[in-house]
């Protein structure tokens, strides 16, 4: 056993997988070696159709064997109906063993991931996140992986793809729309989900990718977020996605008061910093309190006449808004979050599609977040040395991805954890976040209802002291926000673990952050 | 002190705990507990169950707790109000002044 | 952190529900009322006791002043609100619609009884008083006076219009009468004088333009209807950092007069006079308790 930077103990090895502790946000230097990509150059020709009638014959043109790594984008969220039906044609087939590494694990209704655990299918899992009925029965003992899950941030995906780590045979994008010959979008069509900046990195990388459709455009397919040069084969199929789940209209602003008050907490922390200035740029994420704050933070920037550089990430419909009352200059979609997002690339030439890699990869050459100024980050809990959890439930359960936190927490010039204090009896201010997903020296704030701390560790402490003191703003510690929360509801018992690692949490580095252990019956 | 009825006190709302307490002659107490929080809290909710009974008296009870994630305070309030409404006696307060 | 003294907003949290009297003492209210009276239902009244008595006696937020609401004075629960009320040990307990001065001393007799079992300092307890009728506001001067308890009282338009026969509307001309009554009998017994509620939440302008008026006419606070009301509300009783600059240049002018011994004081073309000096006082008294002004040294 050893230990890493966050002090979590962690094995040397994990049967195949071996561990490099974490050891700090800026510790791993850059590889020497060329980026790796299983892409196979091809011979198109004029004559040439990539049209097959199913996903069945995609599956067998593409030669999809046992133990081959398979990759899906989640762009549809809880409304994806691709990933269930590609599943099922690859059971029907018999094929066996899978690694299935989506950019992040998506639970729609009617598709029981675990099943095809249970059946042999899948038994390698790596992603964001694995949260659902396939990361409970994880932990809980029910199925098995023959490897531990590996959980990335979105940053960190395109990086392991680039690191030979994780090597794709076959991509799975859908697209709402594409023509025959692959030039696909996610703005067009009957489903759309906007941005396709996740699949991006798969499309260069992996040696066969098909793209599925429920909408054959006339060629070619304009605009195309994904190009035909890296597409083998194209299938349309009844329907791709449920648009009622994908994003209906624009995400609504929440009534909850607690999570409005956090908001205009954050949007308050926001507007007092010296970063608040001409041409800054944010993050404000999608979750009830994130939606609430891109509406306090537009009336701070109103009520001082600033206009944004640029706003990044999953983007909403308020700050398509923002852009439309000219205080964004720029809107850098990695994902649309709602229909109104999903459209806006289409008509606002400022709104545009960014491949996730340069949004959140440290490891290459350039990546959005190294320019944020704010990023607003939600949390399950956070602890007195500001590590986050954002993975697991009070009783250990999976209940959140990594998605890009970790990311815009190391980059962001003002990082703001944002989160209820307690959530019915469950602390979320506690002494020791039970998974470690982002380390504490990256967190330079942590708003409650109840009070601010800022993080004495973090690199812009002093700045961001001085600028919430001149503005009057009270301040609390995070050892103060702790015992509220504890003296409310009491000392939990600790959640039992075995010595079984089910999961293994990597930093954006690819070292590993923690590991996620089977709980104890 | 006998259970008369049985009573309910407490929602279903999240951050509440429905309680209800059944006379249980010669059954002793019995508490069938259903929480989310469960894994961290339930001995703590069994605790003050057991408290609040043990300070009215109450030896012989059925209580099934519906648990929202319901606060200390607010499991000790549902269990006063069902214990008084099963007895059928209003609460003397003054009690409260012989608490340290 | 204790509380800072100041009155300027006092929000109602339902006695029946758990999640709401928790998450009222983390907004920016000075006063929180846990209600047992107009939220709680009849069949839920013994219930919202006990919920009531936990919260207050054994989780009371330690920045806010504390009330708790009893039900009507001559309703049948009553009297067993006060003897929970009194042992939760708050601030104060405000009786919905008094209209006699007897009524309070009847009221304050029970308590020093309730107290006394209880082992409290007896006058402990403060009340304040909601004015919601004609008779109340026509007597309003008496009942402020009836007690030493009474801290403040308060208006209720609803219940005040209805016995006026009147309409309720934004502008507030109905209320206009009962609003100055209350006001001239707080001045007069040196208590807090607290507004009636700006019932639409939504309407953020018509909050201001209603502010504006009663702030103007004198008002300490204001009971709010929803927690989004608070922050305006904050703002509105507390004073501008205009009128703490010139609160401060008014005593700074006061001061060197004193000094070089001049009769008289000006500061902008003005005279300072005794009203002017008591005004700038008052004004930094308040904008040090609300955190906005930090004296020197």
């Amino acid at each position: 056993m050893m230990k890493n930077a966050v002090g979590r103990e962690l094995p040397e090895r994990i049967g195949s997988y071996v561990v490099r502790p974490y050891a700090g946000p800026e510790a791993t230097p850059a590889l020497e070696t060329p980026v790796q990509s299983r892409r196979i150059a091809g011979r198109a020709r004029p004559e040439q159709s990539k049209l097959l009638p199913s996903l069945t014959e995609a599956i067998r043109a593409v030669g999809l064997k046992d133990g081959m790594t398979i990759s899906f984008h989640h762009s549809f969220r809880e409304g994806d109906l691709v990933v269930g039906q590609v599943l099922e044609a690859i059971r029907a087939l018999g094929i066996k063993d899978l690694r299935f590494a989506p950019s992040a694990v998506v639970n729609p209704k009617g598709l029981s991931l675990a099943s095809f655990v249970q059946d042999g299918t899948i038994s390698r899992v790596e992603a964001s996140g694995i949260r659902g009925e396939l990361g409970d029965g994880l932990i809980n003992g029910a199925i098995s992986l023959t490897q531990p899950a590996i959980l990335r941030t979105h940053g960190a995906r395109p990086r392991a793809i680039e690191a030979g780590e994780l090597s794709i045979d076959v991509a799975f994008i859908a697209a709402s729309a594409s023509d025959a010959w692959g030039n696909c979008t996610g703005q067009l069509g009957a489903n759309p989900c906007g941005s396709l900046g996740y699949s991006f990195v798969d499309a260069r990388s992996a040696e066969k990718v098909v793209v599925i459709t429920d909408t054959l455009v006339e060629y070619p397919c304009c605009p195309a977020s994904i190009s035909q040069e890296y597409v083998d084969y194209v299938v349309q199929v009844e329907q791709i996605g449920d648009p009622a789940k994908i994003g209906a209209g624009a995400a609504r602003l929440t009534k909850n008061p607690r999570d409005l008050q956090i908001a205009r907490e954050v949007a308050r922390v926001m507007a007092a910093s010296r970063r608040f200035r001409e041409g800054f740029s944010f993050q404000t994420g999608a979750g009830a309190i994130a939606i609430a704050c891109t509406k306090y933070l537009g009336e701070e920037m109103k009520a001082r006449n600033l206009r944004a550089s640029f706003a990044l990430g999953g983007i909403t419909a308020g700050i398509v808004d923002l852009y439309d009352a000219g205080r964004v200059r720029v809107v850098e979609c990695s994902q649309s979050f709602d229909a109104v997002a999903a459209k806006a690339i289409l008509d606002r030439p400022g709104v545009v599609e960014i491949d996730n890699a340069a949004y959140a990869n440290a490891f290459n050459k350039g990546n959005f977040l190294n320019h944020l100024d704010f990023g607003v980050l939600g949390a399950l809990e956070v602890d007195t040395d500001f590590n986050v959890n954002i993975l697991t439930g009070s009783s250990g359960q999976m209940m959140g991805g990594l998605g890009g936190g970790p990311d815009v927490a190391a980059c962001a010039g003002v990082s703001i954890v944002a989160l209820p204090i307690l959530r019915g009896r469950t602390p979320s201010v506690v002494k020791r976040v039970f998974t470690c997903c982002t380390p504490g020296e990256t967190v330079a704030c942590v708003v409650t209802q109840a009070g601010i701390a800022l993080n004495p560790r973090h690199r812009n402490y002093q700045e961001l002291k001085e600028d919430l003191e001149r503005a009057g703003i009270q301040l609390t510690t995070i050892e103060a926000l702790q015992q509220l929360a504890e003296s409310l509801t009491g000392v939990p018992k600790p959640i039992e673990t075995t010595d079984e690692i089910v999961a293994v949490v990597e930093y954006r580095d690819g070292t590993v952050m923690d590991v996620i252990r089977k709980l104890k019956e | 002190m006998d259970l008369k009825q049985p009573a309910m006190a407490g929602t279903l709302e999240s951050s509440d705990i429905q309680v209800t307490v059944v006379p249980n002659p010669g059954g002793g107490i019995a508490i069938e507990l259903d929480s989310p929080v469960k894994a961290q809290f339930g001995d703590a909710i069994r605790d003050t169950v057991r408290a609040v009974l043990a300070e009215f008296g109450v030896e012989e009870a059925r209580v099934q707790l519906l648990d929202q994630g319901a606060l200390d305070c607010v499991i000790r309030a549902r269990m006063q109000c069902a214990v008084c409404r099963a007895a059928q006696i209003s609460y003397d307060w003054s009690r409260e002044d012989r608490r340290p | 952190m204790t509380h800072s003294g100041l009155k300027r907003t006092s929000l109602y949290a339902g006695g029946s529900s758990p999640g709401k009297l928790l998450e009222a003492r983390f907004y920016h209210e000075d006063c929180l009322v846990y209600d047992l009276e107009d939220s709680v239902a009849p069949a839920e009244k013994d219930a919202a006791r006990f919920l009531v008595y936990q919260a207050v006696r054994w989780h009371r937020p330690p920045d806010k002043y504390v009330l708790i609401r009893v039900n009507g004075l001559y309703s049948p629960y009553l009297e067993e609100d006060l003897e929970m009320a009194v042992r939760a040990r708050p601030d104060a307990i405000r009786l919905p619609k008094v209209e006699h001065a007897e009524e309070v001393r009847r009221i304050d007799a029970r308590i020093s009884a309730i107290e006394e079992t209880a082992g409290i300092a007896v006058g402990q307890t403060e009340l304040w008083c909601n004015i919601e009728s004609a008779l109340g506001a026509v007597n309003a001067k008496e009942i402020a006076a009836a007690s030493p308890r009474v801290a403040a009282l308060a208006l209720g338009a609803e219940d005040y219009t209805a016995s006026m026969g009147a309409l309720r509307s934004k502008a507030g001309w109905e209320i206009f009468y009962a609003r100055m009554q209350v006001l001239e009998a707080c001045r007069l017994a040196g208590i807090s004088a607290q507004d009636a509620v700006f019932s639409d939440f939504q309407d953020e302008a018509g909050l201001r333009e209603d502010l504006t008026m009663t702030r103007g006419l004198g008002f300490d606070g204001k009971t709010v209807i929803h927690p989004r009301q608070i922050d305006l509300v904050n703002a509105a009783f507390s004073p501008t950092p205009k009128e703490i600059r010139n609160a401060l240049r008014v005593l700074e002018a006061l001061e060197e007069g004193e000094r070089n011994h001049t009769g008289v004081v000006v500061v902008d073309g003005s005279m300072v006079d005794k009203p002017m000096e008591r005004r700038a006082r008052t004004v930094l008294a308040q904008a040090k308790a609300a955190g906005l002004w930090k004296e020197e040294g």
